[in-house]
């Protein structure tokens, strides 16, 4: 297996619209973290979807973990392997407690409640978490939130983490937070940002989305 | 975004019951739904009017009990008599029985104004209990209560999502009347006001569905498989029995009355 996410030439576009990828293609192998770069409504969220499956490319290969993926079936092993952070929280966080919000993956994947739990506690006190475990998630701040949807994800135990503006909403506190996190993290990432300190202290390699392609940055 | 905003606010979502303990809130929320449940069973089924006077002040004992605040309380309770107001008018019009008086020919009678007060009563001594009991419960122990107790799971999830995401929806609807006000908007009884209400709806409809198609794809990248796992933990103790106890037993007075008079 020589690299965790390979897509080539991939072609998108949404409904009625003008196309938003042609012919993009990047490569994640193992311990990299991948930046991407790219004026607003490039693409960049577009291709973390693509990646796990939520949207389908009209022309392209998606090869994720040494296999092609083409239809729903496929995809339901990347998005276990590779975890989705959103843009806004809000989307992602959609049970009541943030305990309930994090052992959502783990139990969908056929953990027992007391596995699931053991889980939560773990991920939640690895990140420092551990008092939020009963809190209500829509009261949670806006750091908070952040903080406790890459918990949600990391307790799925994907080797691939997906960043769509992770410091979107964040004060330099939280943010600094978030950077010391990911840093600690052992798994390969590939990072959307439009945030230069950010991408700078976390980013192995740059590329940027431009036309449609995938550029060096 | 709404998460922008600190966290101690109020939402719309707030029960305004106390948080610390009260002598309702010891008690698990599925005694409190099955009791609210038992009560207005009982209280349809009675007939006197003193006793349902009764149970009217039982509810509002109740409210008493579980520290409601009691003008806001009360002032819900009358929010929904506005609901059934006009019945309870058309009432002694409608039912026949003794003349009381006559308004433009048409007699008014006082087995109508008997069964206007007595469905009164029974309305706001149910919504009163309701309030008391229920309606102090935390929305998400609410929801967890009532998967527990055997609800439809749909039913469930569909109150899980509306506590999760009312305030959302509300904090977007905030932002754009702000949006509006902060570009001179003011609301007027013209064609431009309803213009620009009808786009603000429609706005929302629009991120409403947007949002609940990126909550469903965030949902799938984590394995969702059409069902929710709920985890929270109930369970029944001994001040449940206590309280199942005279609550039975008041209602039990309730029934032997009606039975006796």
């Amino acid at each position: 297996m020589s690299s965790l996410i390979e897509l080539t030439d991939i072609h998108f576009a949404y409904p009625a619209c003008p196309p938003v990828l042609k012919g993009a293609s990047l490569r994640l192998d193992g311990k990299e973290r991948v930046c991407v770069v790219g004026h607003n409504g490039a693409g960049k969220s577009t291709l973390l979807h693509i990646v796990v499956g939520l949207l389908r490319p009209s022309r392209g290969r998606v090869v994720a973990f040494g296999q092609e993926r083409r239809i729903e079936a496929d995809f339901l092993a990347v998005r276990r392997l590779a975890g989705l952070v959103f843009q806004d929280p809000d989307d992602q966080l959609f049970c009541p407690t943030v305990a309930e919000d994090v052992a959502f993956g783990p139990l969908n994947l056929g953990k027992s409640k007391d596995e699931a739990m053991d889980i939560v506690d773990r991920v939640l006190s690895s990140l420092d978490l551990g008092g939020f475990r009963d809190r209500i998630t829509h009261k949670l701040s806006g750091g908070e939130k952040r903080l406790v949807t890459l918990a949600a994800v990391l307790a799925m135990e994907p080797k691939v983490l997906l960043l769509d503006e992770p410091t979107n909403a964040l004060d330099e506190d939280n943010e600094a937070r978030l950077i010391e996190i990911l840093l600690s993290l052992p798994q390969a990432m590939i990072v959307v940002s439009h945030d230069t300190q950010f991408r700078e202290r976390i980013g192995s390699r740059a590329v940027r989305l431009a036309d449609g392609e995938i550029v060096p940055g | 975004m709404g998460h922008v905003v600190g966290s101690g606010r109020p939402t719309l979502l707030d029960t305004g019951a106390p948080e610390d303990r009260t002598l309702i809130n010891e008690i698990d929320p599925r005694t409190r739904i099955l009791a609210a449940i038992a009560f207005a069973v009982v209280v349809v089924s009675l007939h006197d009017l003193r006793i349902l006077t009764g149970a009217l002040l039982f509810g509002l004992a109740l409210m008493l009990m579980a520290r409601l605040p009691t003008r806001s309380t009360l002032r819900r309770m009358v929010t929904m008599d506005s609901f059934i107001v006009f019945m309870l008018l058309l009432l002694p019009f409608t039912v026949p029985g003794d003349e009381m008086f006559t308004v433009f020919g048409f007699p008014a009678t006082w087995q109508g104004l008997r069964q206007a007060v007595e469905i009164g009563l029974k309305a706001n001594a149910i919504i009163l209990t309701l309030m008391a009991l229920v309606g102090s419960v935390e929305p998400v122990r609410l929801g967890h209560a009532l998967y527990r107790l055997k609800m439809p799971e749909a039913l469930v999830y569909l109150l899980m999502f509306m506590v999760r995401y009312v305030d959302v929806l509300q904090q977007e609807y905030l932002r754009l009347r702000v949006a509006m006000k902060a570009r001179g908007f003011r609301p007027g009884n013209n064609r431009h006001t309803y213009q620009s209400l009808g786009y603000l709806i429609g706005m929302m409809l629009v991120r409403a569905v947007e949002r609940s198609e990126r909550i469903l794809g965030a949902m799938k990248c984590r394995g969702f498989s059409g069902g929710i796992p709920l985890l929270g933990d109930l369970a029944y103790t001994g001040s449940d029995v206590y309280f199942a106890l005279g609550f039975g037993g008041v209602l039990a007075a309730l029934l032997a009355l009606q039975f006796l008079v």
